[in-house]
């Protein structure tokens, strides 16, 4: 689990890198949770390409874990 | 399963995902360099390019298996060979179709016959004629012997058409004057930050999807892999 952790930990660094980015944009206002409205709202662009993304992955990775399934049932009928 | 044997089978893929995720979002949310007419569609170089970063590296190790299947006879590289291209003309036709998206902006016409575009267009055609080809014959030994030949002669005719002619003639595109990989060193950093790994992380993409493929047809004819 080792290896596990420290790949969240990374993540959770580079993550950290763009909120401290998106703090610095507005120093003087009342600090709130309008990300998604900033910049003519572009952060809501990225959020669903982020969406996106996830789905096309989640499906990869679905295929991906049906195929292992698949090689394993067959490698044990094959024995 | 064991972490260590997880990792040794999937760094990769992760690898692809967390760049990817790099990609999609620094690649909207970074600085670009405020460039005339481009604006920031500039940022599109993280997203269309590398689909033809990919279908070119697809078709070099469909090439290659081609060759490799010439010289051993063995059915299993025709059909690594065949599964490279299929994964190649699907990011090539993402590239043309964001290309003409792209163009159909910055240049006023989905198609305004670049050179670039051409060759493009050319080297996606020689490879349709690839699988017309393959699907026209009948007897397998033929057909995979007759492909790879093709494929191999595909790919000499991709390099002087994605490469060397489009250097030749004045383009729309930037970068291609004469030398056709000074855009990459060229660049801005502040591109080069979001470009590189958008190529490794697009081309990983493309070899992930290939991975499947490859293992869904060694399940389906496993004769054909011993």
């Amino acid at each position: 689990m080792k290896v596990v952790n420290r790949i969240l930990l990374s993540i959770a660094l580079i993550l950290s890198n763009f909120i401290s980015n998106a703090q610095d944009a507005n120093p003087n206002t009342v600090e709130m949770a309008d990300v998604l409205h900033q910049n003519g709202k572009i952060y809501l662009v990225v959020l669903v390409l982020v969406t996106i993304f996830a789905g096309i992955i989640f499906l990869l990775v679905r295929i991906e874990r049906k195929l292992n399934k698949l090689e394993k049932q067959k490698k044990e009928f094959d024995n | 399963m064991q972490p260590q044997f997880f990792m040794a089978k999937y760094w990769w893929k992760i690898l692809c995902v967390l760049l990817l995720l790099y990609i999609f979002t620094a690649g909207i949310l970074l600085p670009v360099p405020a460039i005339p007419k481009l604006n920031e569609s500039a940022r599109n170089l993280f997203y269309h390019v590398p689909m033809w970063y990919v279908m070119i590296v697809c078709f070099l190790c469909s090439a290659i298996y081609g060759l490799k299947y010439l010289r051993n006879n063995q059915v299993k590289n025709d059909v690594i060979s065949r599964e490279f291209v299929f994964v190649g003309i699907a990011f090539g036709c993402l590239g043309m179709l964001t290309g003409m998206e792209w163009a159909n902006i910055a240049w006023g016409a989905p198609w305004s016959n670049d050179p670039k575009q051409v060759g493009a267009a050319l080297c996606l055609l020689t490879y349709f004629a690839y699988i017309v080809l393959r699907n026209s014959v009948k007897d397998t030994d033929k057909q995979a012997r007759l492909a790879a030949v093709y494929n191999v002669f595909a790919f000499a005719l991709l390099v002087p058409l994605l490469f060397i002619i489009p250097a030749h003639f004045k383009s729309l595109h930037p970068g291609t004057d004469s030398k056709p990989f000074e855009a990459l060193y060229t660049q801005a950093a502040a591109f080069r930050k979001l470009s590189i790994p958008a190529m490794f992380a697009w081309i990983l993409l493309g070899v992930w999807i290939f991975n499947l493929r490859y293992r869904t047809k060694k399940l389906e004819n496993p004769e054909l892999f011993i």
